[in-house]
């Protein structure tokens, strides 16, 4: 097996025990990325020279027998969209080009402090707006399963470089599915925590009400690490929630029996294609083998999720991106000299066209006379669908649906028509909605050979139980022993 | 006038706070451009705001002041227009849960009581500053961020005022509660305290309201009353014509003393009020409003009318005391530990302390002069006569020494014994035969100068009052 290979509780195991050195991981992280990001691009940036030097410091403590984080000398990819102090990042855009922040994330300083090596920046749908990694300014991500799909998005890169094993482990952000639809297209385990579970700070904003950081992890386990290391309450970020933490890897491959799974109708309803269905029940089923609990049940709201969702984000999107104007940190036109003319021109040239519908439909939203019948109407259902979830989990541990309608598409197959993107979250979105937690978890091929991701969801700061379950699933099934060939 | 003017009023009062709104900055004024952001405050990607709770409090302080009715579930909102001093392009204000709602000001104008109505009471961050060069061909800007951020509460009245003395009334006693309650510094030279005003004309007797302008850009008071004194003129000569007043916003220039148009109605920002995501709800509990209502002291309005009734004040004085709180709580201190009467004290404060104030540009509680040491002075003046006691307090503005220790040095005692004086008044008669003559032959005068010379001899100790009665005796007797 190629230390690239190796899941993060490995590498940090062979690392601790002086079995591997750090350094040795680094480089063959660094060399499969020169060989094959050249096909995926699933990298904006690459830290080779930060990388090795991090790590022969790394390796040097381990030597001098000094105390070691978590993560002691495991390569983590960050999606382009949470602050690197001093490093370009970009948000996948033209507007942040040449954007280096003058400081780090929160999450950044954690993963830091617990010894993980920052290898690279990971390609992502412009400002997190896209549904397949191909709003990009620096280019679309392909996916290692099959180069003519797309990896999911908008943490595509991160999905993609960890599948293609790129990275040991890597970190993304989901503001309506952005982690666990790629993590389903691409095969490989994604957390998306409870919304307040993990700082913001540092995350540049798409959707302020609805974004989280997330872990992606080639297993359950590795999950469960990350996690560890990225939640609890920060200061920076008011809207993060003081709530005990668990230790989440003691929760894992424990019994489920006599848990309650509820399977809502809404997930598996018309637009849902055969092979998705079928591997999902499939998946259920081992549950029920294990001593879980199934029953069918609903939650007829859920219908006006998309609606729901779009207005919220575009409305917070509007809001979000208007400092981007070329002032003091974005794209500054060459072409005008008028204030407000270069205003309107550095944003149209900074911004793709994706980004550019949302803001319009979002300033729209937001205007006088329609805040009511649209912004704050999209609030009230967002209170119902959360209803409807806290309702559901009275009676259940958990819901269990996919992750996406069907497997990875092709690219520019719905890249022109918006309303068939958008249509691609509709088993993700409510999610955030409500601001639950929810894991994506292989669980088969289709039959033209692409991963298919289950979804477990919980209630509030429930991540324990859907750790626990996703675990016992996992080593049940192997199914994350499954990697693309390239 | 033929029309009657009604007149709303906006007030932007910075707070008094160590650091920023949302961040750790600095609020200190005059420095380095640029030297007091962070990139919170400068509002770069990714960055996300903690309330200051010191400046949440000084809002609901003032909230509480004015009587307001307090949304115990408050919240922000986004307020989103261009403008490059702007560093999110959105402003983080209150629209939909204003801290306070619904109160007033209570003020006197000429003796009577009259009570201006707040629409509401709100917090909101402060904007950066544009620098323009002074080159005539620069072709560029400059942004200073170091005031972006600062907390800002905004005040709003009802459109209550029906003239430019009311408004200017209201502009004082407004200041006057923010400084009682310590939530401003309401400099106006720093920019701390800022107006925009509505202004409409009507018909007298009209109910409804004219169409109405609003100037924004106001830095001082006096600019307030200029603007409004203008726009009575325009808006009047306007309607005279038979002209419409266009519902529109003007910006007030100093210089040329003219308000321009800045935008009509048709180009009003929509500015997409929605609730800000990155801060949470905010809930007030009753105990906290109670505290702060424990804690807001007695308010000017109030404590002039107790100075009037209770102390023996007049309006006028009281009026004078009260307006600036330090030195209100200068005479309490004062009546607090002197048996002397409260007017004798106020006339000392009001006529030489506050001159003393102004000439050595001091607050009352940095001035040398303790309220123990006006007291001390003001109850050794019988000893000493109103003129050392002039003297005395003089003194003790240079040298910071108690008025019986300059007493006891100078040996400024009043000479008040009846015989020891009366030998020198004889003595005085005697050397001044001239003087005694013009007496007799009734020029008055005459007695001034001879009680000079006596003061002269006693180094002006000599009680004027025995003085005077033993000079008119004697030179009576010497006459007949
Ligand atoms: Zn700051």
């Amino acid at each position: 097996m190629k230390l690239y290979e190796h899941a993060i509780s490995e590498t940090v195991e062979k690392i601790k025990t002086k079995e591997i050195k750090s350094c040795e991981v680094v480089q063959s992280i660094l060399e499969r990325i020169d060989n094959i990001d050249k096909k995926l691009n699933a990298f904006i940036t690459v830290f080779h020279d930060e990388s090795v030097d991090r790590a022969k410091y790394i390796d040097q403590k381990i030597k001098n027998g000094k105390p070691l984080g978590a993560l002691a000398g495991v390569p983590i990819a960050i999606k382009d969209n949470i602050c690197l102090k001093n490093k370009r990042t970009t948000c996948g855009s033209k507007m942040l080009e040449n954007y280096c922040p003058p400081y780090s994330a929160t999450v950044i300083n954690k993963l830091l402090s617990e010894d993980a090596i920052i290898i690279g920046k990971t390609n992502m749908d412009e400002f997190s707006q896209g549904s397949s990694a191909e709003t990009s300014y620096f280019g679309a991500t392909r996916n290692p399963w099959n180069l003519d799909r797309v990896p999911g998005g908008t943490s595509g890169g991160s999905a993609a470089a960890l599948a293609a094993n790129e990275t040991i482990g890597s970190i993304g952000s989901d503001t309506g599915g952005s982690v666990r639809q790629p993590a389903s297209f691409c095969g490989v385990v994604a957390l998306k925590p409870t919304y307040g579970r993990i700082s913001r700070y540092g995350l540049i904003a798409y959707a302020s009400s609805l974004d989280t950081i997330a872990p992606f992890g080639k297993t359950v386990k590795d999950c469960a690490i990350l996690m560890q290391v990225l939640s609890g309450k920060d200061t920076k970020d008011s809207t993060s929630v003081d709530e005990n933490v668990p230790e989440y890897e003691k929760l894992m491959g424990n019994s489920i029996k006599q848990m309650r799974i509820g399977l809502p109708s809404e997930y598996f309803s018309d637009g849902i294609c055969p092979d998705v269905k079928e591997a999902v029940l499939k998946g259920v089923k081992v549950l029920e083998s294990l001593g879980a609990v199934i029953e069918e049940t609903s939650l007829p709201s859920l219908k006006y999720g998309i609606p729901a969702y779009y207005l919220t984000a575009t409305s917070e999107v509007s809001s979000n991106l208007a400092r981007y104007m070329g002032i003091h940190h974005s794209h500054r036109s060459k072409k005008t000299k008028d204030l407000i003319e270069s205003f309107k021109t550095s944003r149209a040239e900074g911004f793709g066209p994706e980004v550019r519908r949302r803001i319009i439909l979002g300033t729209y939203a937001l205007s006088r006379g329609y805040y009511d019948q649209y912004y704050l109407k999209a609030q009230k259902v967002r209170t119902l669908i959360m209803n409807e979830y806290l309702n559901a989990f009275k009676k259940y541990d958990v819901l269990i649906g996919p992750v996406s309608p069907f497997p990875a598409f092709k690219l520019g197959e719905k890249i022109n028509d918006p309303l068939q993107m958008y249509l691609s979250d509709i088993y993700t979105i409510t999610i955030n909605m409500a601001g639950i937690p929810a894991i994506s978890i292989p669980c088969g091929l289709s039959s033209q050979g692409l991963p298919i991701g289950m979804q477990i969801i919980g209630k509030h700061f429930d991540e324990g139980k859907l750790l626990k379950i996703a675990s016992v699933y996992e080593k049940n099934c192997n199914v994350s022993n499954i990697i693309p060939n390239i | 006038m033929k029309y009657e003017v009604v007149i709303g009023l906006e007030t932007h009062a910075e707070l008094d706070t160590e650091s920023k709104l949302f961040c750790g900055c600095s609020t200190k004024f005059g420095s380095e451009p640029n030297t007091q952001t962070c990139p919170v405050c400068l509002g770069l990607p990714g960055v996300l705001p903690v309330m200051n709770k010191k400046a949440f409090g000084l809002s609901l302080k003032t909230a509480v002041a004015l009587h307001c009715e307090i949304n115990q579930f408050t919240n922000f909102d986004r307020k989103s227009y261009y403008y490059p001093d702007l560093p999110k392009n959105y402003q983080t204000s209150q629209n939909y849960f204003n801290i306070g709602n619904n109160g007033y000001v209570d003020m006197v104008v000429d003796g009577e009581e009259r009570r201006i109505n707040i629409h509401n009471v709100h917090l909101e961050e402060e904007a950066g500053k544009l620098v323009h060069p002074e080159a005539s061909d620069a072709n560029y800007s400059l942004v200073d961020f170091n005031r972006a951020g600062v907390p800002l509460l905004e005040i709003v009245t009802q459109p209550d005022m029906r003239s430019i003395e009311e408004v200017e009334n209201y502009m004082q006693t407004l200041r006057n509660i923010l400084l009682y309650i310590g939530v401003s510094d309401c400099k106006m030279q720093e920019g701390s305290l800022r107006f925009e005003a509505s202004i409409s004309l009507r018909e007298h007797g009209s109910t409804v309201l004219g169409n109405r302008v609003e100037i924004k850009n106001l830095n001082s008071m006096k600019a307030v009353l200029k603007v409004l004194a203008y726009e009575m003129t325009r808006q009047s000569s306007l309607l005279d014509d038979g002209k419409e007043i266009l519902l529109e916003t003007r910006l007030w220039d100093d210089v040329d003393a003219v308000s321009r148009r800045m935008r009509t109605k048709e180009d009003a920002h929509d500015y997409r009020y929605f609730p800000e995501p990155d801060l949470v709800p905010f809930w007030i509990n009753q105990e906290w409003i109670d505290e702060t209502e424990t804690a807001i002291p007695e308010l000017p309005v109030c404590r002039r009318q107790r100075f009037v009734d209770e102390l023996s004040v007049s309006d006028y004085d009281a009026g004078i005391l009260t307006e600036d709180k330090s030195l209100a709580d200068y005479f309490e201190e004062c009546v607090a530990i002197s048996q002397e009467s409260s007017k004798e004290l106020s006339n000392w404060i009001i006529n030489d302390v506050l001159r003393e104030l102004n000439e050595q540009k001091l607050n009352v509680q940095d001035f040398v002069i303790s309220p123990k040491m006006l007291t001390e002075l003001v109850e050794i003046k019988p000893t000493i006569g109103s003129s050392i006691a002039k003297e005395v307090f003089a003194e003790m503005v240079n040298t910071g020494k108690s008025a019986p220790v300059i007493v006891k040095e100078k040996d400024l005692t009043q000479m008040d014994d009846t015989s020891e004086l009366n030998e020198i008044v004889v003595k005085v008669i005697e050397d001044n035969p001239k003087a005694v003559e013009d007496y007799g032959l009734g020029k008055k005068n005459a007695l001034a100068f001879l009680i000079g010379q006596t003061m002269k001899i006693t180094k002006g100790k000599a009680n004027p009052k025995i003085l005077t009665e033993l000079f008119k005796q004697r030179l009576s007797s010497i006459s007949k």
